[in-house]
């Protein structure tokens, strides 16, 4: 197994606020790492420390190290522009955005330029839309508005607009919290046949889904990343008592 | 007492809403009645398409195109040089600017929206008249163009304020989108938000285009009020309101010529009311 994105006594801190304390965890490639925890425990801020998102923050405060193949992200001169390339976020809200269904698969060749043929750019789109099975369902409305589709759709239209870019993981921020149970398990078994080509990182604070859909499991509470294994034991033996407690339910 | 209190307050309210309708359909009625008079006379099309404005010759001759093409010429200019500054300045304001800047640009907007139009004209004839004479060699600066730079700085305001509203109004989570699959800010902006606040911007422009052609005082200070159908930018023009404006108070109550200004004003109504339909069209779409 190969380890994707390491993290090495990663801090945050928002302000004064300490939002991340001393994370240590290590992501392995082609698996699911779900990252639980109550609100506010800084699960989405650890999604969100990998692409650099947290930049948009003001006063925002970063220590230690992220890898991700061996290149530190947190370094101020890393290329975010490639980095987001390679890390594509998916979020809890559907966001396509408000242009045609195709304009919005070939979005990230546009901004990087790509000068891609006609015949290329169609390529890209239905491979894209195959590989989140939305092609059968959209093929004939590819310029209709990507805004006038369902909540579902619109979601795996997101995840193949970052799939048209090759990435090479993809983190999910609670993707599924405005979808209905079936919608929310067609999308569980989407991630599990993505994973072949992809890492996958998703934050949730549903247990019962990182416990279907996850190889691994991390739990935070109040900043620290608790305890990191394969869900299996998580659920089963986990070590720590706070971990004990979240998942049977005591509090969260 | 509570309960007749309550009462007395409701049917005074009642009457506003009614009388405020009832004067704008009074003054509509009245328009209408006063202009279409003319019409008795001359022709409609002979009207809106004739070619000369001699409303005190004899017979008179009441031919409006040359005041029609006056005021698009006019609006037009003022359009091409207002939008692309006005949207500019809603996307720095909405986007770019730090919290300071922001706050003493959006101060200094409204501040440009309070200068009473008269005073505008008179900067503007003070300014822009001699500037546009020696800068294009003209023997006058009385011209479309400065009637048309002056108008940019009255659409401005209603642009860059309307427009910025709905820059921001724009969902954060397009801007996360596009920032998150790496796209800089400006092809966040450019690609994205733009697209999400077109309605609201192409609102903004419609509202900033009918405060333009309505405008009276500004225009007849600095075009040069010559009637004729203008040939280029550097031409004198004289626009419908301008028109109205200067020749009412010397108009004979009950003539053709009286009569003809009214007509001139059912234009300015319709063309008014045209693009505030448009805009509200286009704010409502965007809700």
């Amino acid at each position: 197994m190969m380890n994707k994105i390491i993290t090495r006594d990663l801090n945050l801190w928002y302000g004064d606020f300490h939002a991340l304390k001393k994370v240590n965890a290590a992501f392995q490639a082609n698996r699911i790492t779900a990252i639980i925890g109550p609100s506010g425990c800084g699960k989405s801020t650890l999604l969100r420390v990998f692409n650099r998102m947290n930049d948009f923050v003001e006063g925002v405060r970063t220590e230690g190290e992220v890898l991700i193949d061996d290149l530190n992200v947190l370094d101020p001169a890393a290329d975010l522009v490639s980095l987001r390339k390679k890390i594509g976020m998916v979020f809890q809200r559907p966001n396509p955005f408000p242009l045609s269904i195709y304009e919005n698969i070939v979005f990230g060749a546009r901004i990087r330029g790509t000068r891609a043929k006609r015949g290329e750019m169609d390529e890209i789109v239905e491979t894209s839309l195959r590989s989140v099975l939305l092609w059968n369902e959209l093929k004939d409305k590819l310029r209709s508005s990507a805004l006038r589709l369902s909540l579902e759709q619109e979601q795996r239209l997101c995840i193949a607009r970052l799939i048209a870019v090759k990435p090479d993981v993809l983190l999910m921020d609670e993707p599924c919290s405005t979808l209905d149970p079936q919608a929310t398990e067609r999308i569980e078994n989407l991630m599990r046949e993505l994973k072949n080509n992809y890492t996958i990182v998703i934050v949730t604070h549903n247990m019962q889904q990182a416990a279907r859909v996850s190889d691994d499991t991390g739990f935070m509470l109040l900043g620290e990343l608790i305890e990191f294994n394969e869900t299996k034991d998580i659920f089963s033996s986990p070590k720590d008592k706070r971990t004990e407690d979240y998942i049977t339910g005591r509090y969260g | 007492m509570r309960k007749f209190r309550e009462f007395i307050i409701e049917k005074l309210v009642l009457l506003c809403g009614i009388a405020s309708i009832f004067f704008v359909v009074l003054i509509f009625l009245f328009l209408l009645k006063e202009g279409f008079a003319v019409f008795k006379t001359v022709h409609p099309f002979a009207f809106l398409g004739g070619k000369s404005w001699y409303p005190i010759s004899e017979p008179p001759r009441l031919g409006i195109l040359p005041l029609i093409l006056g005021s698009i010429l006019v609006t037009v200019g003022a359009a091409i040089i207002s939008i692309p500054i006005g949207v500019g300045c809603a996307i720095y304001i909405a986007e770019i600017a730090p919290k300071k800047t922001k706050e003493i640009l959006k101060a200094g907007i409204e501040l440009l929206a309070a200068i009473p139009s008269v005073v505008l004209g008179f900067i503007g004839m003070v300014t822009i008249v001699p500037l546009a004479k020696m800068l294009f060699h003209l023997p006058t600066g009385l011209t479309a163009l400065s009637g048309s730079i002056m108008l940019a700085f009255m659409a401005m305001p209603t642009i860059v304020s309307i427009a910025e509203d709905a820059l921001y109004s724009v969902p954060k989570t397009y801007k996360e989108g596009a920032l998150a699959m790496g796209a800089t800010h400006w092809q966040a902006i450019w690609r994205v938000m733009l697209r999400a606040a077109s309605s609201g911007i192409l609102a903004a422009v419609m509202l900033g285009i009918g405060r333009v052609i309505g405008e009276t005082m500004a225009v007849m200070m600095i075009t040069g009020n010559a009637a004729v159908i203008p040939h280029s930018f550097f031409a004198p023009v004289r626009t419908l309101t301008a028109t109205i404006a200067a020749e009412m108070g010397e108009a004979v109550i009950g003539s053709e010529h009286y009569f003809a200004l009214f007509a001139i004003g059912i234009v300015l109504f319709v063309i008014s009311f045209g693009i505030n339909v448009t805009a509200d069209l286009f704010l409502h779409k965007r809700q």
